[in-house]
């Protein structure tokens, strides 16, 4: 069980389930919001909760109250859709305008919403680098440098003794790191598809691993080359 | 076939041509079939109560043929509902041989979720006279705009095996549009055939428009010969632990020798597995031998029924998904492996096998420990008295009733006022009153929602006539794609590489496997090969397979029935004396080194054993109501101090261990731990969540995942946990989770059994504190299935002892 861990150079701290909290910048670091991704169904005609926005900003919020960071940055993929921002509800909106408002609050544009345009605050880049360490949405393959990004949304997903865990997990290799989706509804891929490990573009000798966040502390599995959880 | 029935033949003319049919066979119309005509003629709804092998069937159809032969017309006249799709073909072949020998001009078409598009088309405009259909198919058939005009014809509708599923959601929804079909056409006359059931009344009421049961005439059939019934002890001896039997094999065997076809019911798909296994493997004579259960591929099952009926095998191992339909005419003997768990179902299969109802149908129980041993007794009783278990009706669903009332508005506009008073003509849906139908509408709408958000997106719409109808015919496809009652847990496919599809697994079996891993599947030792998305690849094993995979669906509990008949068995002192001399002595045993509880009374021991301290309780209330009280009493000792550390539950009893000593069971046994420690409890364990995973697929809340239109790349697929979460903490009082707390609580924790135990606790508990183990706790405590209680985050430790193994790997 550890609490911290070393990535590019850097200490990094597992802030609840799925963020990251980023000690010599001060940041909280989250990604794949998914915000307003219930209204996006609903649009076609599966009323979801219309709650995920709200429930997902409270939990950043939370996590501010605990780290007060200066920096907060969501690594794309936003907002579930392009017209996500317009949807956003009232109370959601205010709890978002007051978060851009406390910290200096960055958008890494993803997939999903291929632009932000800062209706409710932050200011939003393509990608970004920090003390040497790249953040984008989608891991680049072929990018030497340390580079922290989302897109998967990978999952741990074991059966042990006989009981299915279940639960949101991070990706390190020596110079890539994926994160989980932090989006109260945004499901899972399970970290050993091959899209995973494709993403992780290892060269050799490079050993990959998932944190798996845990009350306190995480539990670190080693995966294969092939992306399978080692036994 | 001769009536012998000495009560005087009721008085109705059969048409020359259907008498004809009846004396060119030899045959006389029965009792109960005249019985039925005479209902129809006097305008009459009915419900047929009868054992199989009765001519049910015919029964049901008579008056419709006399009907077309009298009168003959244009139009669908009679529609037939089954719950098996399988047994809906079957019943055509039965119907269709007699009106072609009669040589009738009378069309009868099926129509299933297996009909093609273009023919369901075709039948709306051009009906047949007689349909036969499902539960969902005709449900499905309402949501089409044409169906009104085809439906405005109809005269009778017939719902067969109403037994077996009117008090469930398929009942909810059949129910519902029984009252729908009835607005249609008003004189419908409405048949529901049955096998013998405790209750007849329960169903007449059920069948019956506004529950008035007067309105349903009782039809009975003789009583078939009584069962020639035997228990067979495992080479002499009752087992202490274990639920298979397979001690037996060697005499299974023998039965199979001494019998044409033998059919061999298990209680569960993995038990199934493994007894076909061991038949196998003990299978010195050849024999053939299949296995059928409902993971199987279809085509995997319609290969071994069709073998089955060509009488190309000698047994055939199989589940539940037999206990209805298909009639084999030629199995003459019927063997229950494991505890048969109550009465009525266990009538059911006997009546698998010989369906001449002059001959005794010949079936064997298997019990496979002690207590098993005395629920079959239990059982044997019953069934020689003819007595079955009684059925719980509880009220609809709101899930069912927003799938209804969506599919209703697909077929065209409707008045919110005039729907309700036709859904409250259906007796699950009596008690629904305005406001509760306005919620399931608001909740069609726009989900119905505290937080208006999606009024713009609305599904339904109010027209200024004050009508509601659908805003997009789009909405109409989606529904029709998602309907339907049956959810089953995630699943993954088995199939070989080139596509041969074998049945499914669940997803959390299938999670523990890895690439050349072996298991045991539709008998066939598998290697697999790969896991892709949804697919479990697999090829023949080179390696013996060890491993079997479970499916968790829904334990049968003990009915209440049989457990009142084993705690009165238990009493019964003198009646020992016909148990096998292993039984009655582990019994004398227990009677001397504890006690035997007195009727009425509930026998709780304590005793240390291990360096532990053991309670065992023995309610007799069934797997479930003891599993949720497992998990209730271990809270309840926690906070107490008592340091519980686990708990195992079986159908007959509860035993805790805990590091201090319980000196005073009674406050752990009352019953306000419903109150404090359940709902607390219920929200937080799995229980919930399954049960909203099926509620927000039936409602149509989400959508339900079709093999074959898979999302690629990326996992998109919804998980209902996230919804159930986000929902529980924004608005803990939406129609979904109540729908999931009515389910939760009827059927997933058997509350109203638990409340009846501990409401009687107090009262009648007999405290014995001993020294060591008592003999009647010894088959609880060898059993597997402990669970562990949960100390902090039981997910946590699992991971933190998991990630140990894997850093232990990782050491060179």
């Amino acid at each position: 069980m550890t609490q911290s861990f070393e990535f590019g150079g850097q200490q990094f701290e597992i802030a609840g389930e799925a963020a990251l909290y980023w000690r010599a910048q001060d940041a909280l670091l989250v990604s794949d919001l998914h915000l307003e991704k219930a209204s996006a169904f609903a649009l076609y005609g599966q009323m979801l909760p219309p709650y995920d926005s709200v429930s997902t900003l409270q939990d950043i919020a939370a996590l501010c109250s605990k780290y007060s960071p200066v920096k907060i940055i969501s690594l794309g993929d936003n907002f579930h859709d392009d017209d996500g921002e317009q949807r956003l509800a009232k109370s959601a909106a205010a709890l978002l305008v007051d978060l851009t408002r406390d910290t200096e609050w960055i958008w890494i544009t993803g997939n999903h919403d291929r632009t932000v345009s800062g209706k409710w605050g932050g200011k939003a880049f393509d990608e970004l680098t920090l003390s040497g360490i790249t953040l984008r949405h989608e891991a680049l393959g072929g990018d030497p440098n340390p580079e922290i990004s989302g897109h998967f949304h990978p999952k741990f997903r074991q059966v042990l003794r006989g009981r299915m865990v279940k639960r949101r997990c991070f990706v390190k290799t020596p110079r890539k790191m994926i994160m989980p989706a932090f989006g109260a509804l945004t499901g899972g891929l399970d970290v050993q598809d091959v899209a995973i490990i494709k993403a992780c573009d290892l060269a050799d000798g490079e050993g990959v691993e998932a944190l798996v966040p845990m009350q306190s502390g995480y539990a670190r599995f080693a995966l294969n080359k092939t992306g399978t959880l080692a036994k | 076939m001769h009536l012998s029935d000495p009560d005087p033949k009721p008085i109705v003319n059969l048409p020359p041509i259907i008498l004809d049919w009846f004396a060119a066979r030899g045959w006389q119309p029965r009792r109960h079939q005249l019985e039925m005509i005479e209902a129809a003629r006097d305008g009459r709804h009915a419900l047929l109560v009868a054992a199989t092998g009765a001519g049910k069937t015919l029964a049901g159809f008579l008056p419709s043929l006399k009907d077309l032969i009298d009168a003959p017309s244009d139009g669908l006249h009679t529609l037939y509902i089954s719950p098996l799709k399988a047994l809906a073909t079957d019943v055509r072949r039965n119907l269709l041989i007699p009106i072609e020998e009669m040589g009738l001009p009378i069309r009868v078409e099926a129509r299933t979720g297996d009909t093609p598009s273009d023919r369901k088309a075709r039948q709306r405009v051009k009906p047949p006279h007689i349909l036969l259909t499902t539960p969902e198919s005709l449900s499905l058939l309402l949501s089409h705009e044409d169906s009104v005009h085809m439906l405005a014809t109809l005269k009778r509708v017939i719902v067969d095996e109403v037994h077996a599923f009117a008090n469930g959601k398929r009942g909810d929804l059949l129910s519902l549009s029984l009252a729908r079909l009835q607005t249609l056409a008003p004189k419908l006359q409405r048949v529901a055939l049955s096998a013998t059931v405790a209750d007849p009344d329960d169903y007449r009421a059920w069948l019956a428009p506004y529950g008035d049961m007067d309105q349903v005439r009782l039809v009975e059939g003789e009583t078939a010969a009584a069962p020639d019934l035997t228990i067979l002890l495992p080479e002499g001896r009752v087992p202490w632990a274990g639920h298979s039997g397979h001690h037996a094999i060697p005499q299974l065997m023998d039965e199979i020798g001494r019998n044409k076809i033998t059919l061999i019911f298990c209680n569960t798909r993995f038990l199934a597995e493994f007894i076909f296994q061991k038949l196998w493997d003990a299978n010195e004579q050849k024999f053939a031998i299949g296995i059928h259960h409902g993971s199987l591929s279809v085509e995997a099952r319609r290969k071994v029924e069709g073998a089955m009926a060509e009488g190309k095998l000698r047994a055939l191992v199989c589940t539940a998904s037999l206990d209805l339909g298909v009639d084999w005419g030629n199995v003459d003997c019927v063997i229950q492996m494991g505890a048969p768990k109550g009465s009525s179902r266990l009538l059911q299969r006997i009546g698998r096998s010989n369906h001449r109802m002059d001959e005794p149908s010949k079936a064997i129980l298997v019990p496979g420990n002690r207590f098993e041993y005395l629920e079959a007794q239990a059982a044997f009783d019953a069934v020689t008295e003819g007595v079955r278990d009684g059925e719980t009706f509880r009220p609809g669903s709101y899930d069912v009733l927003a799938q209804h009332v969506m599919g209703l508005a697909c077929a065209g506009p409707f008045d919110e006022a005039e729907l309700l008073a036709e859904i409250q003509s259906a007796l699950p849906y009596s008690g629904v009153d305005a406001a509760s139908f306005a919620r399931v509408i608001a909740f069609i709408a726009t989900g119905g929602y505290a937080l208006k958000a999606y009024d713009r997106f609305k599904k339904l719409v109010k027209d200024p006539d004050g009508r509601w109808r659908l805003s997009h015919p789009q909405f109409a496809a989606q529904h029709r794609f998602n309907a339907g009652i049956i959810v089953d847990a995630p699943m993954l496919e088995i199939r070989f590489r080139n596509g041969r599809k074998l049945g499914k697994v669940e997803e959390t079996f299938a999670a523990t496997l890895s690439p050349g891993n072996c298991f045991t599947f539709a008998g066939m030792a598998l290697e697999v090969e790969s896991i892709k998305d949804l697919d479990l690849i697999v090829r023949a094993a080179t390696k013996p397979a060890n491993n079997i995979p479970s499916y968790m669906g829904a334990r049968l509990p003990l009915t209440t029935h049989l457990a009142g008949r084993v705690r009165q068995m238990l009493t019964d002192r003198p009646g020992w004396a016909r148990f096998p001399d292993e039984v009655r002595e582990w019994l004398e045993m227990q009677a001397y080194r504890s006690q035997i509880p007195k009727a009425g009374q509930l026998l709780v021991e304590t005793f240390p054993h291990d360096k532990r301290y053991y309670m065992v309780a023995y309610p007799f209330e069934g797997w479930n109501a003891h599993q949720s009280l497992g998990m209730l009493i271990t809270r309840r000792m926690e906070s107490r101090g008592l340091m519980p550390m686990g708990f195992v539950a079986s159908d007959y009893a509860l035993g805790v261990w805990s590091l201090k000593p319980i000196t005073d069971p009674r406050p752990l046994f009352s019953a306000d731990i419903l109150a404090d420690e359940f709902v607390d409890w219920v929200e937080q364990s799995y229980l919930l969540k399954r049960a909203f995973r099926e509620v927000a697929v039936i409602s149509g809340l989400v959508e339900r995942q079709h093999p074959g239109k898979r999302k690629t790349g990326r996992q998109v697929t919804f998980s209902t946990d996230l919804i159930y979460d986000v929902l529980r903490k924004y608005e803990p009082d939406h129609l979904l989770l109540e729908a999931a707390w009515a389910d939760a609580r009827a059927r997933l924790t058997d509350v109203g059994r638990l409340g009846d135990l501990l409401d009687r606790a107090a009262d009648t508990m007999l405290h014995v504190d001993l020294e060591r183990v008592s003999p009647l706790a010894v088959p609880l405590l060898v059993m597997i299935g402990r669970e562990s209680v949960a100390q902090g985050s039981v997910d946590d430790a699992l991971l933190m002892e998991a990630e140990s193994l894997a850093s232990i790997a990782m050491t060179p």
